[in-house]
């Protein structure tokens, strides 16, 4: 069952369309990711779902309820986790939850409650009465997570929520948003990480120049990249550059690339690595190693926008550190 | 949906983290009492607390409330905080009421800071206080709405600073604070009746020194008229501008 559900919507900045007809659907309990390079229109989209922005046309319902018509109602049921962490700086941990959570009209004894939960589960409990201008990157993230599902909404809307941080706290947000779903929550993320998706997502789409262009599963999507290409990395003791000719006489419907010492084949069609052994070792050439590559999402990626994924997270802050 | 219950704590948290923040209770006493101060140093002739009582409450609550609502909705904005109340399931009039009611509330509390510093000197027994505290609450009521307007124009908290001032300096010699209306030159008079603080200051001046210029319910009508002028342009100008 669905409970997103975004129909043709578009938005439109004076003569600048921003967001083309994009219509995609997320189903109850999946981490659905949104993909795409800077400018592409995430971020406009999502505004849109949330209430930032009002399209220009289109639908969009959250768990049965009109987003456009009925903003305020939508906003009740969803959770949204900016990619700043905007929390209060002068107030503690435990007082800017319990403040997040009273916008949900929560009772004290009940905000209180949750707060001191999310404070625990997050690993904050000792840094709960510390103001949160005193905490790290990565534990104001993981903050702003908790104050984005202290009313325990239905769907949860993540912007970024690994980006800037190190990798420690990474990995942590990436078990939390695991957890989030193992508890039946919905998640809606977006990402300039192309690892951290592959992760997390059950379904991916990719949007590009405001049109979304693919929407798949990250299953489908890996599984159809590895029946387009198929790679074998040769580590060898010398360069196979030199019987370039050769190679491509013997086996004239594989490609080779040298990178970083390797010899890099790959092919349309699966193959057997043993006549490119042979090969080899007639040249003189001991193979040391000889590796089937699997595609990852980042070349699916590469693929579909043709834009490099490395990149992609340098738009976003120069790599993670 | 609790509305109180966020309207509430926003008011709190407000309270809290910018109004009674020592800096800010120091300038609440310290504005006026520079004012008045100010006055008895330049006076040729001996001044009249009594007289000038009127136009330093006004002045006070001015300067209070749109500094502090102005600068600090430019701040949540600017920190993207102020996000989270846009995102909130609660009403955009509820939401603005609830960050307006902090900077009224200290404008209420930065006029009667004069009146108690004076109750020293100044007899005011005769005073009608209900009047008073409507004139009092009405002036902040509409400058904080000023404030609020000025917010939902600035960009930068400096931008807000500036937009503040270019309203505030002229009302203190346009609104009768200190100077007559009718002692302007008649070219600027007319500009006196556009400004709510002209109203707020002659509601003060009938309450205070039975001296007001206009009928007070005219005060009444004209101030009620301006806060809800200016809170239809706030929440027109967040519509336009902040939910795009």
């Amino acid at each position: 069952m669905n409970i997103l559900e975004v129909i043709n919507l578009s938005k439109k900045y004076d003569n600048f369309a921003a967001v083309k007809d994009v219509a995609f659907s997320v189903g109850e309990g999946e981490i659905f990711g949104f993909l795409g390079p800077n400018g592409a229109g995430k971020t406009t989209t999502i505004n849109m779902i949330i209430g930032l922005a009002r399209p220009t046309s289109g639908s969009i319902t959250l768990a049965g309820i009109d987003c456009v018509r009925n903003t305020k109602s939508a906003q009740r049921v969803m959770g949204i986790v900016p990619d700043e962490s905007n929390l209060y700086d002068d107030m503690n941990g435990f007082e800017n939850l319990c403040f997040c959570a009273s916008l949900y009209g929560m009772e004290k004894m009940q905000r209180e409650k949750k707060a001191r939960e999310l404070l625990l589960e997050f690993d904050l409990e000792k840094a709960g009465n510390r103001p949160f201008k005193a905490y790290s990157k990565g534990m104001k993230r993981k903050l702003t997570i908790a104050a984005g599902i202290i009313h325990e909404p239905k769907m949860l809307f993540m912007d970024e929520p690994t980006t800037g941080i190190d990798v420690e706290s990474a990995k942590q947000i990436r078990e939390l948003v695991t957890g989030l779903k193992q508890r039946g929550t919905t998640v809606f993320l977006t990402t300039h990480y192309i690892e951290d998706a592959q992760r997390l997502c059950d379904r991916i789409a990719f949007i590009v120049n405001g049109q979304i262009v693919k929407i798949a599963p990250v299953n489908e999507l890996l599984e159809s990249s590895q029946a387009a290409r198929h790679i074998v990395h040769f580590a060898l003791n010398g360069s196979a550059a030199a019987f370039d000719d050769e190679l491509k006489k013997h086996f004239p419907n594989y490609n080779f690339e040298e990178q970083d010492g390797i010899c890099v084949c790959y092919a349309h069609q699966p193959f057997s690595i043993l006549p490119l052994v042979n090969f080899f070792e007639e040249k003189g050439l001991s193979v040391y190693e000889a590796k089937s590559i699997h595609p990852s999402l980042e070349d699916v990626f590469v693929k579909i926008t043709g834009i490099e994924a490395k990149k992609l997270a340098n738009e976003k802050e120069g790599g993670r550190k | 949906m609790k509305t109180w219950i966020a309207f509430w704590n926003i008011l709190k948290k407000d309270m809290q983290n910018y109004y009674l923040k020592a800096p800010n209770i120091s300038w609440g006493l310290i504005f006026p009492l520079a004012w008045t101060l100010m006055f008895f140093i330049r006076s040729e002739q001996a001044v009249d607390i009594n007289e000038i009582l009127p136009g330093v409450m006004a002045m006070s609550i001015l300067f209070g409330t749109t500094s502090m609502l102005a600068v600090t909705i430019t701040f949540e904005r600017k920190g993207r905080s102020f996000d989270r109340l846009l995102l909130a399931p609660v009403s955009l009039n509820i939401m603005v009421l609830a960050k307006t009611s902090g900077a009224i509330l200290f404008g209420i509390i930065n006029a009667f800071i004069p009146i108690i510093l004076s109750s020293f000197v100044i007899n005011f027994s005769k005073v009608n206080w209900l009047i008073v505290l409507l004139g009092v609450l009405l002036i902040a009521v509409t400058s904080t709405l000023l404030g609020l307007l000025i917010a939902t124009s600035a960009k930068e908290v400096f931008e807000a600073q500036t937009f503040s001032n270019f309203f505030r300096f002229p009302m203190l010699f346009l609104c009768g604070l200190f100077i007559p209306i009718n002692d302007l030159p008649v070219i600027l008079q007319p500009f006196s009746y556009i400004l709510p603080l002209t109203y707020g200051t002659d509601l003060l001046n009938g309450a205070l020194l039975n001296a007001g210029l206009m009928n007070i319910w005219v005060d009444i009508a004209a101030l009620v008229g301006f806060t809800a002028l200016l809170f239809i342009l706030s929440l027109s100008n967040i519509n336009k501008k902040w939910i795009l």
